[in-house]
């Protein structure tokens, strides 16, 4: 069982690396504006969606018109995904009748599927229309990840112009990326995973007499079964691709009707990482050294190993406390899928939160107390270990302008990056991106612990909890690091769907979404106007080990630093206990 | 003001073309192509929707294997689904797993083996439609003892609905609860 969870771990990592060279060149042609494959068959669409929304492609944006119309599109994107939910019991496409939404939990689903989070609070088979969940959650699904692909493409132009002022058009970017990029992989996908089981169907949820009568809880008799269905697979592409990870039913991808087989939680889990991994090499191209984008792939690879090995072994050796029940073993079977397994649950875990995808295929929550907590560090890290489609990787970018000005500080020099002089303000900037995620997630948690609910003495972090002791903290810390780093995926026995934690957590995830891209926007702006420099001999080259080593230390060290203090109270204490 | 308008006009195209046309054109071709499994893979017997071979069902007498448990209420709902949310330290975790060894123990009192974990732990959908082959190995003498049949006869029936890795690689080798006992159910009794 251990080998073939190891043999299939070598192959995912195989299939992705192999995968992200040819994808990654044909992005950077697709944000290059050329003439790809797909633009000669969905061009007339292109044209039409440009002429129809009223905008000149050709246009060169400054970053702050860039940037003004990210905010205008995400405004009037959560506008509409909140009217959906508030009117989806008066609206088409309702078969279950499900009423409106409450007004807390409609305003934080909209911030969460508007800011590529996917958080969460409601479960999706008994709460969301068939007509909200197309409408309003997969339109931003693909809405989401293309603003992140378009930021990123912008930053880059920065890095490579000479002298310009304009970073790139935001209307072509997404248009661009959602047409030729998210929508076929998403056809692709969803046809296969549709071919597995995953259900697509606008009827109503089928009822079902059971051949053999049940208990309930309660003692009464149950003879039927409600199953659930609706359009799934067509969304579950995308929230996979796009990585925003938020399910069309509440069990996300351990659902068997979200993902039946173990063929359909390879390529979902592969989806996860594949456009982060993939946008690497899109960089490399666009900035014309290739190399420069290996070098941040295998910074990524190498930190997103050192995650997941402990993370599987951990979840292999399970639960001390299971050795005194007479079983056959300790693995920590609860919480997972009997076809999926102990290997392919724990790659999934490491995956979903080195990207900011948050779909889960197993139970977070249950898992060991240091299997919980890697993946809890990787979203900590701040999402740069591939990260969001897009937002990844213009994290990591942002760390790797913090490498090259520590690295300038160590040896006396003015730090450059791919020939542009990096100065004061780029370095402001950059601190704001490193640092506001970091405070957002250590402030919420704070604030929630010290809040009072209307339990006297209890407070609105306490009362979520669903277990006690040192899990429970490390459930509301996970919840936190989860918004606040726009991930999505929950230790799900907190009850977070409360209004407390329903506008604190809105808050958290605007504030990290977009107080990451303004900075990052003003970085590419600003590079965008310098010259580029001839590299010298004090020019630290960024494509060599040294460079990903230095880098992966930097990440580290900045995660290590803000957080070990917060997970010392949290799983270590409960790592200690277990295994004492 | 202008980019706000504009904002709304983008965004009502990528509504028609992600929201409307991208769905439909999925469940048009889903619907043509893989009309079963996209309805939710349902059994017919007798010209009833008896379940999905894809969601499990709850099962508690001697006679019919046993799934994994499930912490929706009641088990195996599959219009809520959920897992435990247990953490590991949580005493109601190992008290529930003790729960239900006894009750495995109780219908099988002769039978001493090691309970395979993954038949005492809940699934993460609580919906699971599988167990391991060594659970349901687990459950063959009893299920022959309480039907009066050899165990030959239930094993080559648990082979008949095991599935190996897929592609003799991905995932774990699972056999299929609902359908196996309803295979079991067809059989004329002795």
């Amino acid at each position: 069982m251990a080998t073939r969870d190891w043999i299939q771990i070598g192959l995912y990592v195989l299939v992705l690396l192999l995968a992200a060279k040819p994808l990654g060149v044909y992005m950077a042609r697709v944000l290059d504006g050329e003439r790809t494959i797909m633009a000669r068959v969905l061009g007339w669409l292109e044209r039409l969606i440009f002429k129809a929304g009223g905008v000149d492609p050709n246009e060169s944006m400054g970053w702050k018109r860039y940037g003004a119309n990210v905010l205008g599109f995400s405004v009037a994107s959560t506008l509409l995904v909140f009217g959906l939910q508030r009117l989806q019991g008066v609206l088409p496409l309702n078969p279950s009748g499900l009423v409106a939404v409450s007004a807390d939990s409609s305003l934080n689903t909209a911030s969460s599927f508007v800011t590529n989070t996917n958080w969460q609070g409601y479960a999706g088979e008994s709460t969301m229309s068939y007509l909200t969940q197309m409408l309003g959650l997969t339109v931003q699904n693909f809405a989401s990840a293309a603003v992140g692909i378009g930021v990123l493409a912008a930053l880059i132009r920065g890095l490579r112009s000479n002298g310009a002022s304009g970073i790139g058009n935001f209307w072509a970017d997404i248009t661009r990326s959602t047409l030729y990029i998210l929508l076929p992989l998403s056809i692709v996908f969803s046809l296969f995973f549709v071919s597995q089981g995953v259900v697509q169907t606008f009827d109503s949820s089928e009822k079902v007499q059971l051949t053999h009568s049940m208990t309930g809880a309660d003692g009464e008799i149950v003879n039927e079964q409600i199953i659930a269905r609706g359009p799934a697979a067509s969304q579950v592409a995308i929230k996979q691709l796009g990585t925003n990870g938020g399910g069309f039913f509440n069990v996300n991808s351990a659902h068997p009707l979200e993902s039946p087989t173990p063929a359909s939680n390879f390529l979902q889990c592969l989806g996860i990482l594949l456009i982060p991994a993939a946008l690497c090499t899109t960089f490399g191209v666009m900035v014309g050294q290739r190399k420069q984008g290996w070098a941040l792939l295998a910074a990524m690879l190498v930190l997103f190993l050192t995650f997941l090995i402990p993370t599987v072994i951990q979840e292999q050796q399970g639960n001390p406390t299971f050795a005194s029940l007479s079983l056959t073993g300790s693995a920590n079977w609860e919480g997972k899928e009997a076809r999926f397994g102990i290997g392919n649950s724990a790659l999934w875990a490491t995956a979903t939160t080195a990207a900011s995808n948050g779909s889960v295929n197993s139970m977070h929550d249950s898992f060991t107390p240091l299997g919980g907590l890697f993946p809890m560090a990787l979203m900590q890290l701040g999402e740069v270990v591939f990260g969001g489609v897009g937002s990844g990787l213009y994290g990591m970018l942002v760390f790797a302008i913090i490498t090259v000005f520590i690295a300038g500080l160590m040896v006396g020099r003015t730090p450059e990056y791919l020939g542009k002089k990096i100065d004061v303000f780029e370095m402001k900037m950059a601190s704001l991106v490193i640092l506001i995620p970091c405070v957002v997630t250590l402030l919420c948690t704070a604030i929630a612990l010290v809040w009072p609910s209307a339990d006297a003495g209890v407070s609105q972090g306490a009362k979520g909890m669903a277990n006690a002791g040192a899990h429970g903290f490390s459930e509301l810390l996970y919840n936190y690091s989860s918004m606040a780093n726009n991930n999505g995926s929950a230790f799900a026995g907190f009850s977070a769907n409360v209004l407390f934690h329903n506008i604190l957590g809105a808050v958290a995830m605007w504030l990290s979404r977009f107080w990451i891209i303004i900075p990052v926007l003003a970085i590419a702006g600003s590079l965008a106007r310098k010259k580029v420099i001839p590299s010298g001999q004090g020019t630290l080259p960024t494509h060599t080990p040294l460079f990903v080593i230095l880098l992966c230390s930097v990440v580290l060290i900045v995660g290590a630093l803000t957080f070990i203090p917060a997970l010392g109270l949290g799983p270590i204490v409960e790592h200690l206990q277990i295994s004492r | 003001m202008r980019t706000f308008l504009t904002s709304i006009r983008m965004l009502l195209c990528f509504t028609l073309v992600c929201g409307v046309a991208y769905p439909l054109l999925i469940t048009g071709i889903s619907q043509v192509v893989f009309p079963t499994q996209a309805n939710g893979s349902m059994i017919m017997e007798n010209g009833k929707v008896v379940g999905s071979s894809l969601i499990g069902q709850a099962f508690s007498d001697p006679k019919h294997f046993w799934g994994r448990p499930s912490a929706t209420s009641p088990a195996y709902n599959s219009a809520a689904s959920s897992g435990s949310n247990l953490g590991p330290t949580n005493p109601a975790l190992i008290e529930a797993i003790r729960e239900r060894v006894k009750m495995l123990r109780a219908v099988d009192p002769t039978n001493t083996k090691p309970v395979p974990t993954e038949l005492v732990t809940a699934s993460g959908s609580g919906l699971d439609p599988h167990i391991s082959p060594s659970a349901a190995e687990y459950q063959i003498p009893r299920v022959a003892r309480a039907r009066g049949i050899s165990e030959v006869k239930v094993r080559d029936l648990v082979k008949q609905f095991t599935r190996g890795p897929q592609l003799g690689i991905l995932g774990e080798p699972v056999v299929n609860v609902l359908e196996l006992n309803l295979a079991l159910d067809r059989e004329p009794s002795p």
